[in-house]
């Protein structure tokens, strides 16, 4: 049997679908970002605190109403959405005509409190949320286990993001916004309500950020840090991407999923940093990111 | 920051030229007046209020104005503050306790560790702007936070305790608080008037110019990079004296202070008091660490509390405390 | 002032033996833990809770001692915790510190405890310097610490037949002390450790690192990490099938809460070491059914060494008539302890607080009769054993 850099071929496999796995959050989180940053020109650090309300969601659906995983993953998205369109209206909409920074300071503090909150409410060690009875158990493919659930993260992740990428890149829809980005006032006096599509724009990003709280929710322990420190990994995933760049994020997003997986393997004290050492990298080689527009 | 600094610039910008009736030493009157009351109000805080808090408070406002130098000044928000505040008191702990140096020289080890990260993560960071330059002073702040985790000297979560505060220049024993404050008081007001000449010397009025217009700046032919830089070396060296002083009034240098929530804590303390003020970290600190002190009994509404502060400042009250009482009695402070 | 002050005490005590009820001592004790991060649920309220309830059960208003408890939240900040500790005992005139779980929170009150006139009763923290090289002539340290974790489920594992150990240990000083004295007791026990992988310290996916526990075979996964780093391995260890294939897993530093917030099905399999368990006895159940009452939660083992310390405490400051530290913690090591949840016991000249720990496996859902039912005891670990001999720990005070 042979072996690569001193490891069996089939345990590096194993790994690097491991990393696939990580990379798929890195992706939806990083898209989400992206998505808000190209419209809407804010850095949202309430991301983070987004897709750890999208886990917590999915866990009281279940303790109160009794609705299970598969209802969860539909209306969670659409609840955790529906309340971010009301900070948009309420609060993030007073800011785009001062700088970046503020929607940055801005989203700081909701994240402080929406963690705060849920800290207050539910304690720190975490919640359990099982994985749905469909998808229990696992694979062997031979060079590892492969439990269904983390097959399943994979599949629907990679759907959610090309679907995200069609109808931004190739509809009609996506058209208007792509080109609301760029010229909001003419787009706005071809009678689109730009506006509006701001609104459902952050709404939909923050949507998405529920849906991997839910995906996270039966792996990771559903506690309110869970996105804390996820969500500067993610920062360093989409300026690694290029800001505002769709495929960009998708790509770097599993890409450095990858990369991570790794550097677990070679050397796994560097694992936490490897990221950010990429990061700035790329800054200081291509400022705009790997897919993104020069300034 | 264009558009944050239009409302704090015009007031804050024409401030030693309008000012104009400058005391003997250049300052404007009611700056002077405020530098002389800050004083008497710091030696007579100790003999009504518990001194450790009011050296922490004090520490943190010289944080919080080596911060503002490159925000409120220049107009770079830096999101990795921490890793200079925390690295200095770091290197000023493992001075005093392992090779056994004065407290003068350990803080000065401090400074001179902020000063060279500074330099480093400065040389590479100023390449970017905006948004981007944030980021990246995350992510190195993130990778110094990973080096204290692990190295070995930093002492992992434990930190580095039981730094004896040792006797200044070989014969003030700084054992008593007391003693202890007086100093600090000293480094505090001394960093913030060394701020204060930076700020309102001609190499702060470039300063400001590149903040209002960079482009306009370059074509001047001002080397805008290099100002930049310095000041992002000079803000990365105030806040490693705050750092370092830091680590000798506690006795202990820990991870809090390179966590990234730290370089959080110090924007909002800006923030709150009044960016591109000169007096407004000051206030902003000790509303900030008054808050933590006072409320520690809430547990988890702390955070809470300080998100609210964040976003109302955010939203409504960007000009910060100072900002909107210079507004009120139309000076600049 | 130690010396006539202790010689005022011993006075004081004699005078009051004969009329206990006569004197009039108040005692402000200080219960400084989390109460936002992630020791809360552990420590926080419950312990502030325990502290309450230690007073009520000792009568401490009957024998004439004032007993007033505050409570603050170092958000495990070294220097939060040595701000508010500083201020309860120069300005507010505060006794004893209690509780302090993180170490880092705990080393720093541990300093400026040493020169006050005031008493530190740990129970949180798990940093065995406590009672180590960092040892203070004003410390008790309760429940628990590294070095007993590690002994416990070391020895006991191996005597069990797990006699191959792999580490996943967060990387940082506390967990690499973890893996260093549990390898050590391994090793002495006749187990061997084939490996060990070090993970970034707060970790979310640990998956690539259990598969390598995995692929080395070893009998035993032993979890030198804290905190949501465990719960997250044995979280991800379930799902892999891990411990359905016949591997254990062994977590070094994990609590009753973290037990609760896995589920049993998850955590079902799992082995540890704890000083307190609600069901161990009619004492424990009487005393967790009255925290509960009060609390919402059964008690951890930190609560529970809340209140046993405060009430040995209260004993000795009855003892010893006056609340001088001194005087105080003299009667402490002095008294043999004895409470319902700890049984007998006592504290060494070290300040290190000696009694059984118990090795548990965590039930199956199948075996478990309801909410908090999580424990089958494997083995006792007797109060002699269970601790770090004193001559090893480098404390100068017992030099």
């Amino acid at each position: 049997m042979f072996e690569l850099l001193g490891i069996p071929p089939q345990a590096l496999f194993g790994q690097l679908l491991l990393g696939l796995i990580n990379g798929s959050f890195y992706a939806i989180l990083s898209l989400g970002l992206a998505v808000i940053f190209g419209l809407l020109n804010i850095i949202n650090f309430a991301h983070g605190a987004q897709y750890m309300l999208g886990a917590f969601v999915a866990w009281m659906l279940l303790n109160y109403l009794g609705i299970g995983y598969w209802w969860a993953l539909l209306i969670v998205p659409i609840v955790v959405g529906a309340f971010g369109i009301v900070l948009e209206r309420l609060m993030i909409a007073r800011l785009y005509h001062l700088d970046h920074l503020y929607g940055l300071l801005l989203t700081f503090g909701l994240a402080l409190i929406i963690q705060g909150l849920l800290r207050n409410q539910y304690g720190i060690s975490g919640l359990p949320y099982s994985i749905p009875p469909q998808l229990a158990g696992g694979q062997n493919l031979g060079f590892m286990f492969l439990p269904n659930y983390r097959g399943w993260v994979v599949v629907a992740s990679l759907a959610v993001c090309v679907a995200t990428w069609f109808v931004i890149e190739k509809t009609r829809l996506g058209a208007y916004l792509r080109a609301a980005t760029e010229n909001p006032t003419l787009v706005g006096a071809f009678g689109i309500n730009v506006p509006r599509m701001i609104t459902l724009t952050y709404g939909f990003g923050v949507a998405l950020a529920a849906f991997a709280g839910v995906l996270a929710a039966p792996v990771y322990s559903v506690n309110p840090n869970m996105g804390a420190d996820l969500i500067i990994v993610v920062f360093a995933v989409v300026v690694i991407g290029g800001m505002g760049s769709i495929l960009g994020s998708i790509v770097t997003g599993f890409g450095l999923g990858l990369v991570e997986g790794l550097t677990k393997v070679f050397y796994p004290e560097a694992s936490s940093v490897v990221i950010f050492v990429i990061m700035a990298i790329v800054l200081l080689v291509k400022p705009a990111g790997l897919f993104g527009r020069a300034a | 920051m264009s558009a944050a600094n239009h409302t704090a610039a015009s007031h804050a910008a024409p401030a030693p030229v309008a000012a104009g009736r400058a005391s003997a030493t250049g300052m404007p009157r009611h700056h002077a007046a405020i530098f002389l009351a800050l004083l008497a109000a710091g030696l007579a805080a100790p003999f009504f209020l518990y001194p450790v808090f009011l050296m922490k408070v004090m520490c943190f406002a010289l944080f919080a104005c080596a911060f503002n130098l490159l925000l409120g000044y220049t107009g770079l928000l830096s999101f990795g503050h921490a890793a200079y505040f925390g690295s200095a008191s770091y290197i000023s702990a493992h001075a005093a306790k392992v090779w056994g140096l004065p407290p003068e020289l350990a803080i000065l080890s401090g400074v001179a560790a902020a000063t060279v990260l500074g330099l480093v993560i400065g040389a590479l960071a100023i390449r970017r702007q905006g948004i981007y330059f944030a980021m990246v002073t995350l992510a190195f702040a993130q990778m110094v936070f990973f080096f204290s985790l692990q190295a070995p000297f930093t002492g992992g979560e434990d930190g580095i305790q039981a730094v004896p505060r040792g006797m200044l220049f070989g014969f003030i024993n700084l054992r008593s608080d007391f003693t202890l404050y007086f100093v600090v008081l000293a480094i505090a007001l001394g960093g913030m008037l060394a701020i204060y000449r930076i700020i309102h010397s001609p190499f702060g009025q470039v300063l400001k110019a590149i903040r209002e217009n960079e482009a306009r700046a370059t074509s001047l032919g001002y080397r805008v990079n290099r100002y930049k830089l310095a000041t992002f070396v000079l803000s990365a060296a105030f806040a490693g004296l705050a750092g370092g002083t830091k680590a000798i009034v506690f006795q202990l240098a820990s991870l809090t202070d390179v966590h990234w929530s730290m370089s959080g804590e110090v924007v909002l303390m800006t923030l709150i008091g009044g960016m591109g003020t000169v007096f407004g970290p000051i206030v902003g600190a000790a509303v900030i660490v008054t808050m933590q002190n006072y409320l520690a009994t809430f547990g988890a509404w702390v955070t809470i509390i300080q998100g609210v502060i964040f976003v109302v400042c955010v939203l409504l009250f960007r000009e910060g405390i100072i900002g909107v009482f210079q507004k009120w009695i139309k000076k600049p402070l | 002032m130690t010396k006539t002050g202790f010689l005022l005490a011993s006075l004081a005590a004699s005078l009051m033996a004969t009329s206990a009820l006569a004197q009039d001592i108040t005692v402000k004790i200080g219960v400084l833990n989390d109460r936002s991060g992630i020791y809360a649920d552990l420590s926080g309220e419950g312990s502030v809770i325990a502290a309450r309830m230690a007073a009520e059960d000792f009568g401490a208003a009957e024998k004439g001692i004032k007993v007033e408890i505050v409570s603050a939240d170092h958000q495990n900040k070294p220097d939060v915790a040595s701000t508010i500790a500083r201020q309860w005992l120069d300005q507010d005139g505060v006794n004893a510190i209690v509780d302090v779980p993180t170490s880092s929170a705990a080393l720093a009150v541990n300093e400026i405890i040493k020169d006050a006139n005031a008493l530190f009763i740990n129970s949180g923290a798990a940093s065995s310097d406590l009672t180590g090289p960092a040892c203070s002539p004003h410390t008790v340290h309760w429940t628990y610490d590294t070095w007993a974790l590690a002994n416990g489920t070391g020895s006991a594992m191996v005597q069990q037949g797990g006699d191959s150990w792999f580490f996943l240990t967060a990387d940082y000083a506390f967990g690499h002390a973890l893996e260093r004295d549990t390898a050590a007791v391994v090793e002495a026990a006749g187990g061997k450790v084939v490996g060990t992988v070090r993970h970034p310290f707060p970790g979310t996916d640990f998956s690539s690192f259990l598969l390598q526990a995995q692929a080395s075979g070893a009998k035993v996964i032993g979890l030198a990490n804290a905190g949501g780093d465990t719960i997250n391995s044995i979280k991800q260890a379930a799902e892999f099938g891990i411990t359905q294939a016949g591997q254990a897993l062994a977590g070094l530093l994990i609590f009753i809460t973290d037990v609760h917030a896995l589920g049993l099905q998850t955590a079902q399999g799992l082995v540890l070491t704890e000083s307190f368990y609600w069901d161990l006895n009619d004492g424990t159940r009487e005393w967790s059914a009255r925290f509960e009452a009060a609390d919402g939660d059964k008690p951890t083992m930190v609560q529970a060494g809340v209140y046993a310390g405060v009430l040995h405490y209260l004993k000795a400051v009855e003892a010893a008539g006056t609340n001088e530290a001194d005087a105080v913690i003299a009667k402490m090591k002095e008294m043999p302890t004895d409470d319902p949840l700890f049984g007998k016991g006592e504290i060494r000249a070290d300040g290190r607080k000696v009694h059984d720990m118990y090795l548990f496996r965590v039930k199956s859902p199948e075996q478990s009769s309801g909410a908090w039912d999580y424990y089958e005891t494997l083995a006792t670990i007797p109060a002699d054993k269970a601790f770090r001999p004193m001559a090893d720990g480098n404390c100068p005070l017992v030099k």
